[in-house]
């Protein structure tokens, strides 16, 4: 008899860092093709629309990127809280505090019009850190677990921004529940002409070698990584718990802030209900599949951003409902997470004896 | 004052309240042995969005409610055994694991409801759960109206918190659950199979969960909506806390919270208070993180909440 059996590893490979995802990803969409029959089209057909039409012309390639961008903000917030085992699945409300703060800043007309961007993204930051603060100090102060308080304020923010859209914050000119537009000179520059490629695209591409560079090879980096791992060495090795975890919180809530005022400012110039189409949770499946790399942020958020644009184009041409990019985003969480068993365990086919 | 009083605490505010309680009461009491058997189960919000779905589908093509429930409850079963099969049998990480199923879900639940109604110009609905007056309890003045004029499926959410409190404290099979989330390796010790129990526990608490989806698209509302649960499982999880584990404090919290969210409702439809009715769609929200803030510090979890089992380490 053939038996299968774990082993743990001594190591993990490098190979396998790339090779996970990799088959997690394959994995997904094998399983989710499955649907596409269900839904009575071609296999080849509806990943063909759905993967190639973001990549087929250069508008829509930087569509993409454009795309990419709030979730590679969100992704990095989630990666970096989970590093400390702080349960962040707030990025979604942090990132309405920081689209919100910079929506404010950037319609104010008493501000002079040099300073606007800038203290939009320093707003957007600061108020989506402020936000993640509430449930770090719940977590630290007072031992509320994070997870919860994270998810319900995400409904908090979610209903005081309705509420502030649909009264005193409401477009006196639209008379929609939408925020007044901000200021034409507070708008992101754009960095290439006749698309939609703005600054936030840049902030997110230069905010991930430096998260990168923070978590590996900075003191704090360092003390994140061990609040996660074994809070109890940590405080052996004198670090303050409490103060790594609400340090990583600001960080965490102010990548997610950045989130929404890149949106804000780059993308949208005011904010309304449907400002975040759950970016904040598709940050938890791409800090998963990064496996929690802030350097693997970015091809996975392009991943989903690909699937998230295209699924609009695979539906109309085929008539497989849009939501399976919904699908396809919480099977690869799944999938991912799985596989990620092979990073510590080795299968091994072992011969038995009959006994 | 008086006049919000008046209006407010009407007999039918508290039928409400009632109702209102219902799907969390089930959510929370499924949640309870997931947890007790030391398993967090975050795709509780997931599990009765789909559940919801599967329910309401099967109610819509076969005009049978009670084949709805049974769809809902088998929904329920299949995404705990999911839950099971990630978090107990490979020992993943719970609240990744809890997140995954939950994304999952509501992604399979949009996905299938498109594919099978479309996008119709007027949501399709089915004729809900009908009002079940129980003879004679129903005519005692007051307490009649509120506790027994409702739906069949609110009687049976009044029937799972003493049952289920009996099954944890009062069977060996409630102790061995007890006892695998407290300290797997002693019940191991003493023979009882922790995989087993930790997978009937998920099992049981997604059929309680398929039950609080259903209840919310087949008797609550007549319809699926893509916010019909809106984070009421998310809140399950914080009653659960603030109850302490217990199954009666547990569901006392969730007639609190119902309280508020009745109270929120009935403030929104008076016009007494006039702002936006966002916020008092936020407060039942705000109310139960403070009231987590309150309990937590006494909080004390199953040891073995979030630990997978393995047999060879110790």
């Amino acid at each position: 008899m053939i038996a299968l059996r774990l082993e743990p590893r001594e190591h993990t490979p490098v190979w396998l860092n790339v090779t996970l995802p990799l088959l997690a990803v394959l994995a997904t969409l094998v399983i989710c093709s499955g649907l596409i029959k269900l839904a009575g089209a071609s296999v080849m057909a509806a990943y063909g629309k759905l993967f190639l039409s973001a990549l087929s012309t250069r508008f829509n390639l930087v569509e993409t990127a454009v795309k990419a961008t709030p979730l590679v903000f969100t992704g990095l917030a989630v990666t970096v809280a989970f590093r400390a085992k702080f349960w962040n699945i707030g990025a979604e409300g942090q990132l309405l505090a920081g689209a919100m703060a910079a929506a404010f800043i950037g319609a104010r007309q008493g501000l002079a019009a040099w300073c606007l961007v800038p203290a939009m993204i320093a707003c957007g930051a600061a108020a989506g850190a402020l936000w993640a603060v509430i449930p770090a100090v719940l977590k630290t102060r007072y031992k509320v677990d994070d997870v919860v308080t994270t998810l319900l304020l995400n409904f908090v923010i979610f209903y005081g921004m309705m509420a502030l859209l649909d009264g005193p914050w409401k477009d006196p000119l639209s008379g929609y529940p939408d925020s007044p537009d901000i200021r034409m000179a507070a708008e992101f520059p754009i960095l290439l002409k006749a698309t939609r490629l703005h600054l936030g695209v840049l902030i997110a591409a230069v905010a991930t070698p430096l998260v990168w560079l923070l978590m590996s090879k900075t003191t704090l980096g360092f003390a994140i990584n061990a609040v996660g791992e074994s809070p109890r060495a940590a405080s052996f090795a004198g670090m303050s718990i409490s103060g790594v975890i609400l340090l990583t919180a600001v960080i965490s809530g102010a990548l997610a802030g950045l989130a929404g005022a890149s949106e804000v400012g780059g993308l949208h110039f005011q904010v309304m209900a449907g400002i975040s189409p759950g970016y904040g949770y598709t940050g938890i499946v791409i800090a998963m599949l990064a496996r929690l790399n802030p350097l693997g942020v970015i091809p996975a958020a392009i991943f989903f951003a690909i699937i998230i644009t295209g699924a609009e184009a695979m539906s109309r041409a085929t008539g497989v409902p849009v939501f399976l990019a919904d699908v396809i985003q919480g099977t690869a969480l799944v999938t991912m997470l799985i596989a990620l068993l092979f990073n510590q365990y080795r299968v091994r086919l072992r011969r038995v004896s009959n006994g | 004052m008086d006049e919000i009083l008046a209006q407010v605490f009407q007999v039918g505010f508290f039928a409400a309240l009632i109702r209102i309680a219902t799907p969390l009461v089930f959510g929370t009491i499924g949640e309870l042995f997931a947890e007790r058997a030391g398993v967090l189960n975050l795709g509780i919000e997931g599990t009765m969005m789909l559940s919801a779905m599967t329910g309401f589908s099967a109610a819509y093509f076969s005009g049978n409610l009670w084949l709805g429930l049974l769809a809902a409850v088998v929904t329920g079963i299949l995404a705990g055994l999911l839950m099971a099969l990630l978090t107990v049998s490979l020992g993943l990480s719970q609240h990744v694991s809890g997140i995954g199923t939950t994304l999952l879900c509501s992604g399979l639940s949009f996905f299938f409801y498109r594919l099978i109604f479309g996008q119709p110009s007027s949501i399709p609905n089915i004729k809900p759960f009908a009002v079940v007056a129980i003879p004679g309890l129903s005519a005692i003045p007051v307490i009649g109206p509120i506790v027994f004029e409702q739906f069949a499926l609110v009687y049976m959410a009044m029937a799972i918190v003493p049952l289920s409190a009996w099954v944890l404290y009062q069977t060996p099979w409630g102790l061995n659950l007890r006892t695998v989330g407290e300290n797997p390796h002693a019940a191991y010790s003493a023979g009882v199979s922790v995989m087993a129990m930790r997978y009937q526990a998920l099992m049981i608490a997604g059929a309680l969960m398929g039950l609080a989806g259903a209840f919310l698209s087949m008797a609550q509302f007549n319809a699926y909506t893509f916010g019909v649960i809106s984070g009421r499982g998310w809140v399950c999880i914080a009653l659960i806390v603030f109850g302490q584990w217990s199954p009666w404090k547990s569901a006392a919290g969730a007639l609190l919270f119902a309280f508020i969210d009745a109270l929120q409702l009935r403030l929104q439809a008076s016009s007494i208070i006039n702002v936006p009715y966002q916020v008092f769609l936020m407060m039942p929200f705000v109310f139960t993180i403070i009231g987590m803030a309150l309990v937590s510090r006494n909080a004390r979890a199953p040891a073995a909440l979030l630990k997978p089992f393995r047999k060879e380490e110790r």
